[in-house]
């Protein structure tokens, strides 16, 4: 079963019996072992520009004892570099008395296949298909002067071996499409960026011309933008389109719920576990188990398996999102959103799909109900700072609302909030809740980790535009 | 420890003979080798330590006017062997494009390595420990820190090898010191956090922990209760953390690869006035210890002194050989980006700055990547400080700043307090005419 010792001087039996060495009178800890295929090919300036295929091999041995987390990692797998490891991981944790927690619970759940996406489509066919989508992109309108497109295919097959034998396994393909238009219309120039992707091969996402999609949504808001006037400052009312711009869940609560921010006390939700948080009739989950989503994994990095986990309930807060440490420390379980970036990274509790679910209104209602405000599609990213609350994300598709009707569209904006007191300014929560066409990274502490995000629309009564306009 | 040049260099020539074998006409390999060791304490406890070591290999080998690449940390012989021959066979299907080949061979670094990069110490953990916890204990001297988000000591040395089918094969030895304290403060229901960070390429070139504890409290403490302002246009102070970002969008807007394809504000402005004529901008490969020194670029062409911006004129752009062919242009050996850039230094003094209008509000932070290089539109989100007649009253938070870069560069007036501290150093800036969004 194990492929990670092939060709090696270790085997299974030695490498047990070193982790178990290890980790006895430790609290927790394992051996991760990942191998990795990525290829990534990049149409640019009407010619390909790059074709790279990368693998990466190596292992992470982690032992915990209280809340001291040491760790060790290397790409070369063997039986001098695994003690080399073990002799690190035993000089920071020294004289342990820890009782290894050795419950993991099992699980057959399979939210996506084990495909190798890389190999289901040849090199040759996405390189044509490249040069029609860049084709296809430039015949939209003259005015298209660049196109960048590219093919992000990956395979991640992690192993985790923990003390006394115990082993889980995953394999997670992943793919990304990613299309960016700029247009240039009198001397001024505008770009649109949209990318499609999840767990699923190329074809899944690609077929019957599906990728013409992405291209004329790329263009769409790079045209839109053209036209776009400069954006008023200050604050106002925001409505907030389906889909994608969840990342304001993400940025404004979704970070402040992770739990060792608020282990550590950190997060301004520390203390706000069964108070109020939301408006009512807001309800956010983190769900690590929908089908082929980006943001889906079978078990997390730490083998627990993925869960819907609720963390505000008609505007109350539930639950945290937890990775076996800081469960452990607070007295509570794992909620499966234990992940590392990879071999070369520790675990931490990290967001999966964040989604607000459907409320009762519709998005025509609340843009009339808004006499000034802003209407926002799309967005680029987002950042939050855990301990203050403040959040910011940038649109790069939004318009003016005056006197109930969508007007003008506007330039590409920061907007500013305050996590706890935003989400208690939802006004209303709309019933057409979409998820996001799956292309999210998020980051934290340097470590970047696929996810997804969703909403219906929103209407915040509050939040500020930072736009050049008073 | 990390491996020596020899052994890096035989993996190197190995990936370089192997690609020739299975075709390929030029070849360009490096090898890397990087060890690092850190550790984290939180409330003056250890948290946890992290050793980590790294080798790996990318190659990009060409057939002719074809390109392709592959990347590994998996060096076992046999994979080896299978990576390059995919490589060789990905180049051969991949089109041709006219501008792809190694550099000019008179582009080359041929010179002595004698920038210091590399000190040897090492700091054992326990050691490591001691050093940032000296730093929360000087933070937690003061009541009003409560907590910590966490403070960290790491160790990194590298050592690398480039290679290619010219005959280049030359690399060096880095190492990097770093060490950062995060406190929370509190007070009146508010809570903020802010740092102190010092990186060097030598251990005694290190901030001392006092400071370091001193100075991230104080700033935690700074912040804290912070008020909302209404929106207005305003004159904006930019910390010298702040403001190094300007400089860093700035080098992004003057790359050759924007320049060639269009998508920067700044294309066809070289000879133009972009600054005021106070302005000089210089990256500077070769100082010595510098964090962003290095002898030659991914491509093993020399770093030379540029001066990009030279009374307030564009100079010069960072060039690589691809797009270089593409622009006409030499490549200046940025095909890694800058190295050491700054402004030199302007000609007031921070206090002058600080009264340079009744009021101005000074930003220490931003947060978001709110600049868009091809319209040069800059909105982010930011908190400060308001400074009234050159006193400091209260903080402020939650509000956006926003302009365009064209009107940016030619308000913007430096104090004289440059300090190297980073790769990108940029002294306090004073910019007129900002709009700040608030209530």
């Amino acid at each position: 079963m194990s492929n990670f010792f092939k060709d090696t001087d270790l085997d299974l039996k030695k490498a047990e019996k070193l982790v178990s060495d290890t980790l006895h009178n430790c609290d927790d800890g394992e051996l991760y072992l990942e191998d990795t295929k990525s290829e990534s090919i990049v149409l640019d300036d009407n010619k390909i520009k790059s074709s790279n295929y990368t693998t990466d091999i190596g292992y992470g041995f982690r032992a915990i004892n209280g809340d001291v987390v040491a760790y060790s990692h290397s790409n070369e797998i063997s039986e001098k570099s695994l003690i080399n490891s073990s002799k690190n991981l035993k000089s920071t944790l020294k004289n342990t008395k820890g009782t290894y927690n050795y419950e993991i619970k099992k699980t057959n759940q399979k939210f996506y296949k084990e495909i190798d996406p890389i190999e289901e489509k040849s090199l040759s066919n996405k390189i044509l298909l490249l040069n029609k989508i860049n084709d296809y992109s430039r015949s939209i309108d003259s005015n298209v002067k660049q196109v960048t497109a590219n093919f992000l295919g990956e395979k991640k097959s992690v192993e985790i071996l923990r003390s006394g034998g115990e082993i889980l396994n995953d394999v997670r393909p992943l793919i990304r499409f990613n299309v960016s238009i700029m247009v240039e219309k009198n001397g001024r120039k505008e770009t649109g960026v949209y990318g499609i992707g999840g767990r699923q091969s190329y074809e899944d996402y690609l077929k019957n011309d599906n990728w013409k999609r992405v291209c004329e949504e790329a263009y769409r808001i790079a045209n839109t933008n053209l036209e776009s006037k400069p954006s008023p400052a200050g604050e106002m009312k925001v409505v907030l389109g389906p889909g994608w711009p969840a990342i304001l869940i993400h940025e404004a609560v979704g970070h402040g719920l992770e739990g060792d921010f608020n282990r550590k006390k950190t997060s301004v939700f520390h203390d706000l576990v069964g108070k109020k948080v939301a408006s009512e009739g807001v309800t956010i989950v983190d769900d690590g188990t929908l089908d082929n989503r980006r943001g889906s994994l079978n078990i997390d990095d730490e083998g627990t398996p993925t869960e819907k986990t609720v963390l505000i309930e008609n505007g109350i807060l539930k639950n945290f999102m937890q990775d076996r440490l800081n469960a452990r420390l607070m007295n509570t379980r794992s909620t499966g959103n234990g992940r590392r970036e990879s071999y070369k990274h520790v675990v931490m509790p990290r967001m999966r799909n964040t989604i607000m679910l459907n409320g009762k209104n519709t998005q025509e209602e609340m843009i009339n109900s808004v006499d000034r405000g802003i209407f926002a599609v799309s967005f680029g990213g987002g950042q939050v700072d855990i301990t203050s609350g403040k959040f910011v994300f940038n649109c790069t598709e939004a318009y003016e609302i005056i006197n109930g009707k969508i007007g003008a569209p506007i330039k590409g904006a920061t907007l500013i909030g305050d996590g706890p007191s935003s989400l208690k300014e939802v006004l209303m929560v709309g019933n057409d809740m979409m998820l996001d066409p799956g292309i999210g990274t998020c980051g934290k502490a340097g470590q970047g980790v696929p996810v997804g995000v969703g909403q219906p629309s929103l209407l915040i009564d509050k939040m500020t535009v930072g736009g050049t306009q008073i | 420890m990390i491996k020596e040049e020899n052994y890096l260099k035989n993996l190197a020539e190995l990936c370089l003979s192997k690609s020739k074998s299975f075709g390929s006409t030029d070849s360009n390999v490096v090898v890397s080798n990087t060890v690092s060791e850190s550790v984290n304490i939180r409330n003056k406890k250890l948290d946890g330590s992290e050793r980590s070591e790294n080798l790996s290999v990318k190659l990009t080998t060409f057939i002719g006017k074809k390109k392709a690449s592959i990347s590994s940390s998996n060096l076992k012989e046999k994979n080896l062997e299978d990576l390059v021959k995919r490589c060789v066979e990905a180049t051969k299907i991949t089109p041709d494009d006219e501008l792809n080949s190694l550099p000019d061979k008179d582009l080359y670094f041929v010179g002595d390595k004698n920038l210091n990069l590399y000190d040897d110490t090492h700091i054992e953990n326990e050691q490591k420990i001691n050093f940032i916890r000296e730093a929360e204990n000087v933070a937690f001297s003061n009541e009003k820190i409560v907590n910590t988000n966490g403070s960290g000591f790491s160790e990194t040395k590298s050592n690398f090898v480039l290679a290619n089918s010219s005959g280049f094969s030359n690399g060096y030895k880095t190492s990097n010191f770093t060490a950062y304290c995060e406190v929370v403060s509190k007070s009146n229901g508010s809570m903020e956090r802010d740092y102190e960070f010092s990186s060097r390429r030598f251990f005694n070139d290190l901030m001392k922990p006092e400071e370091m504890g001193k100075n991230a409290s104080e700033l935690a403490i700074k912040k804290l209760n912070p008020k909302k302002i209404k929106s207005e246009k305003i004159s904006i102070i930019f910390d010298k953390r702040v403001s190094k970002n300007i400089l860093s969008t700035f080098a992004n807007c003057i790359s050759a690869s924007v320049i060639a394809k269009g998508t920067t504000f700044l294309k066809d402005k070289l000879n133009e006035k972009i600054f005021n004529d106070k302005i000089n901008i210089v990256d500077k490969g070769d100082i010595k210890k510098g964090i962003g020194s290095r002898y030659f670029d991914s491509e093993g062409v020399e770093v030379k002194e540029l001066n990009l911006v030279k009374d307030g004129i564009l100079n010069d752009y960072l060039i690589d050989t691809y797009y270089g062919k593409k622009i006409n242009k030499k490549s200046n050996g940025r095909s890694s980006g800058t190295t050491n850039l700054y402004f030199k230094n302007g000609e007031k003094t921070l206090d002058e700055i600080l009264n340079s209008s009744k009021k101005v509000l000074y930003i220490n932070e931003t947060i978001g990547r709110g600049a868009n290089i091809i319209t040069g539109d800059y909105s982010v989100g930011a908190s400060g400080v308001m400074v009234e007649n050159g006193e400091f009253t209260n903080p402020v938070s939650e509000i956006t700043i926003a302009g365009n870069f064209n009107d940016i560069f030619k308000n913007l007036v430096l104090a004289d307090d440059l300090e190297f501290n980073f790769s990108t150093n940029s002294p306090t800036m004073l910019i007129e005419g900002m709009t700040v969004g608030g209530i």
